[in-house]
């Protein structure tokens, strides 16, 4: 029984108050709160439980060893990943993209080989592949969003052609909270041979993810928006795509043996995860994810989608507000401008005076920005924690933004 | 010694109790001002630093000190009609001496210059003490 009462209560930060209100913490796309279980992970592991790992013999370093290793075995089960050695631990969805960019695309492609992108990738997922261009011609194909923010997945698979050598797409946009279908563009890909990034960093917090449904060869997932640390993260790659790659970041844990001339690689996963880790982040990530699964993802979806719903009807009755984003399943997350002169900056100043928080700016989401034809725009993004009240607070504070701005 | 025009704003921040009525007349106060022409919107007079666009445009008019401004943002554009009656008309070497952070906390709006925050504040006035150093 999902009971968001006993969850609110699970996390400390949301009984706070801001400029003297209560907080309304609508920033989740952004980062998620943490809750006690989380906490008290974090503190038990420096309090008793800390060494550094796979290193020592000593008892503590067994131990936090344990403890670190076995957090591989929960993400593969939180999603849906037979073969807990194709998740690779990092420090979250940037890293493991420029993994794969530095590792696998890198060593790999050449000039005018192409890779698809949806125009409403986060800069993690962009960034990366236009170093790709810059340093060795890579070409980037771009498939838009049409005017509701829907990604139609067969105008990603017609971008394919005999040059394609990567698709890099998002699940869940982190602006528009359009859920992409990419298990179909999976299936597609793989007809044509063409491996599929899946950028895991909102979806597998709001939904059931499984990965060997979707049938992608990497997803990545960033930890602290998984309620979990920051600097805590992982990547799903696919072992098949592990064995064609190179280690990207070199140092200790990496390696078997290093001489003066000749350097081994340890196995993948440990391939790819160089120097010492988030060792207590990945530990905390590890709760995080129990936490989530104990509550039950199927559960978070469905409060999610009420919590969506219910905003989505306030919203639309607002005749000053325009909403980006509307497709009918999406994620519980609003970009929106104000008509008139407000700007995304006011808009957040004043809702933070009401204790409610929100996003302004580009969202690290430059091409759709400029899709969609505005520079910022504000965005409000939901939470399993989140309540209809919460809503009514979030309206009441838009009517004052528009009261003080029109 | 702040200038008489930010004395009077002082004034009328003094009737003003709550952060809703102070917020609107900040709005008012840059609704007020003369939009800065599209000439001066330029690179070299943008304040960086800031989460919106903000230009100044500085220039002496009988030896004193002054600066025009805008912001894509109202709030920020407000602010900047703040600080132009707190700087505008003061002689050039009495200007380093203001202490913007004391002054802006008798309108209640220091809480702006705290080093983080990212509406520009804080880089408007080290702009404008880089200018006359």
């Amino acid at each position: 029984m999902f009971d968001v009462n006993k969850i609110r209560s699970d996390f400390p930060i949301l009984s706070r108050e801001v400029n003297g209100k209560p907080l309304v913490y609508l920033d989740n796309g952004a980062s998620a709160q943490k809750p006690q279980v989380v906490i008290d992970a974090v503190e038990r592991a420096y309090a008793h439980e800390y060494a550094n790992v796979h290193r020592g013999l000593h008892y503590l370093s067994n131990l936090a060893t344990e403890k670190y290793e076995s957090v591989r075995e929960v993400i593969a089960r939180f999603l849906g990943v037979r073969d807990a050695d194709e998740i690779v631990l990092n420090t979250g969805s940037t890293m493991g993209i420029n993994t794969v960019a530095y590792g696998w695309a890198m060593p790999r492609l050449q000039a005018g080989d192409e890779i698809i992108l949806s125009v409403m990738e986060h800069h993690a997922n962009i960034v990366p592949w236009h170093f790709l261009r810059e340093r060795q011609g890579v070409v980037l194909k771009w498939v838009d969003v049409d005017e509701t923010g829907y990604l139609d997945p067969q105008a990603v698979i017609d971008a394919i052609s005999d040059k394609t050598k990567l698709i890099a797409v998002t699940h869940m946009s982190n602006v528009l909270g359009t859920r992409v279908d990419v298990k179909s563009v999976c299936a597609a890909a793989q007809d044509r041979g063409v491996p599929v990034l899946v950028d895991g960093s909102q979806a597998a917090v709001h939904e059931p993810v499984n990965i060997s449904d979707i049938g992608c060869d990497f997803y990545a997932v960033t930890g602290h928006k998984l309620y979990g640390p920051s600097g805590s993260g992982a990547i799903y790659i696919k072992a098949n795509r592990q064995q064609e790659m190179q280690p990207f970041i070199g140092g200790g844990d990496m390696i078997r043996e290093v001489r003066k001339d000749t350097v081994t690689y340890n196995d993948p996963p440990m391939k790819f995860e160089a120097g010492t880790p988030g060792i207590v982040q990945t530990i905390g990530l590890g709760v995080a994810l129990e936490y989530m699964m104990s509550i039950g993802m199927e559960n978070i979806a469905a409060h999610e989608a009420g919590v969506r719903d219910y905003a989505r009807s306030k919203l639309d009755q607002l005749n000053f507000l325009h909403q980006q984003g509307r497709t009918a399943d999406k994620g519980a997350i609003f970009s929106f401008t104000l008509d008139g002169a407000g700007h995304p900056h006011d808009i957040s100043t004043i809702l933070d005076k009401r204790g409610v928080a929100v996003r302004a700016g580009h969202h690290c989401a430059g091409p759709l920005m400029e899709l969609m034809g505005v520079s910022a725009t504000c965005r409000a993004s939901f939470a399993m924690y989140n309540t209809t009240d919460e809503v009514d607070t979030f309206i009441d504070a838009l009517h004052l933004a528009h009261d003080l701005l029109g | 010694m702040a200038s008489a025009a930010f004395e009077e704003i002082v004034e009328d921040f003094e009737f003003l109790d709550d952060w809703e009525d102070r917020y609107r007349h900040v709005i008012d106060l840059g609704k007020a001002m003369e939009d800065l022409d599209a000439a001066f919107k330029v690179d070299v007079n943008k304040v960086h630093g800031c989460a919106s666009q903000v230009w100044l445009q500085f220039y002496t008019e009988d030896d004193m000190f002054r600066f025009d401004g805008d912001s894509d943002a109202m709030i920020v554009r407000g602010l900047v009609a703040v600080l132009r009656a707190l700087y505008n008309g003061l002689p050039l070497n009495e200007v380093a001496a203001v202490d913007a952070h004391a002054e802006l906390a008798r309108l209640g709006l220091n809480d702006h210059l705290s080093a983080q925050r990212s509406n520009g504040v804080r880089s408007m006035v080290e702009k404008i003490q880089t200018v006359v150093a």
